[in-house]
């Protein structure tokens, strides 16, 4: 398979620190605004962003000041890559309890890469668990594109 | 009068009506402070019937959730009750992939809500 073509990229290094990522957030936000993805689809791509930076820089970076995060975004016409990578030990994604089996549904936490899985298309982790890779195709035609404020 | 920052408080007769300030519940810093305010409502403030009402909440991560599954929890322990209403039909896909709708009562509306306690 060839190599999408990329019309807009994006690089950004981040310190481990809550908030961090908001201005990256804003950023993807406002090209799937402009070129009026849908409105499911820039739900879903902002909840795996969201999910993906805070498991680096909460859990992966665990808030680590020295550690960065290394956020790589990518859109063609039709798709939308994000690599988010940490400097922590990494996890394994196959070894997580299932949260939504009844003995794990009242924990507060590790329903992050459930909801990464269920909203994107592809959600890959490198050897070591500390890159992953989120991947959402475009939903076409754009029934309901999303006009709402994108911050 | 206590100051909630993310929240705005109401009172029903005895149920106290929660509703987010915030549009999209997503900031990790704004997300701590909503945890401590809806714990204070049932720890310092001993309110038992809480009611939270999503009607202007159109994004929640999974944070959020977290911090929402605590309050079930402190809610349960002051033998108190937990309702939610108002879900926005994107929202409410979060609670349905993560079967959080099973845990929780959710109502349609803030009325069918309050008549449910």
């Amino acid at each position: 398979m060839s190599e999408p073509r990329w019309i807009w990229q994006c690089d950004h290094v981040i310190l481990s620190q809550p908030g961090a990522g908001r201005k990256i957030r804003q950023e993807v936000l406002r090209q799937l605004h402009q070129r009026q993805w849908a409105k499911h689809d820039v739900f879903s791509i902002h909840l795996a962003l969201e999910e993906a930076l805070v498991n680096a820089i909460r859990h992966g970076n665990a808030l680590d000041a020295a550690k960065e995060v290394h956020v790589q975004c990518r859109m063609s016409d039709d798709l939308m890559q994000i690599e988010v990578a940490d400097q922590g030990n990494g996890f394994d994604p196959a070894g997580l309890p299932d949260p939504t089996d009844h003995a794990h549904r009242e924990t507060p936490s590790g329903r992050g890469v459930l909801l990464m899985r269920r909203f994107m298309d592809r959600v890959e982790f490198n050897e070591k668990g500390n890159v992953v890779l989120l991947e959402k195709r475009r939903t076409h035609p754009p029934e309901d594109p999303c006009s709402s404020d994108p911050s | 009068m206590t100051e909630y920052r993310r929240l705005a408080i109401d009172e029903v007769g005895d149920v106290t009506v929660v509703r987010f300030r915030d549009q999209k519940i997503i900031d990790d810093l704004n997300i701590q402070e909503l945890g401590r305010e809806l714990a204070r409502l049932v720890e310092v403030e001993n309110r038992k019937k809480l009611l939270l009402n999503f009607s202007a909440v159109e994004f929640l991560s999974s944070a959020a959730l977290g911090k929402l599954i605590t309050l079930d929890k402190k809610v349960k322990a002051a033998e108190g009750m937990l309702k939610l209403c108002n879900i926005q039909p994107q929202t409410y896909e979060v609670f349905i992939i993560t079967k959080l709708n099973r845990l929780f009562d959710i109502k349609e509306s803030e009325a069918e809500a309050l008549a449910a306690f």
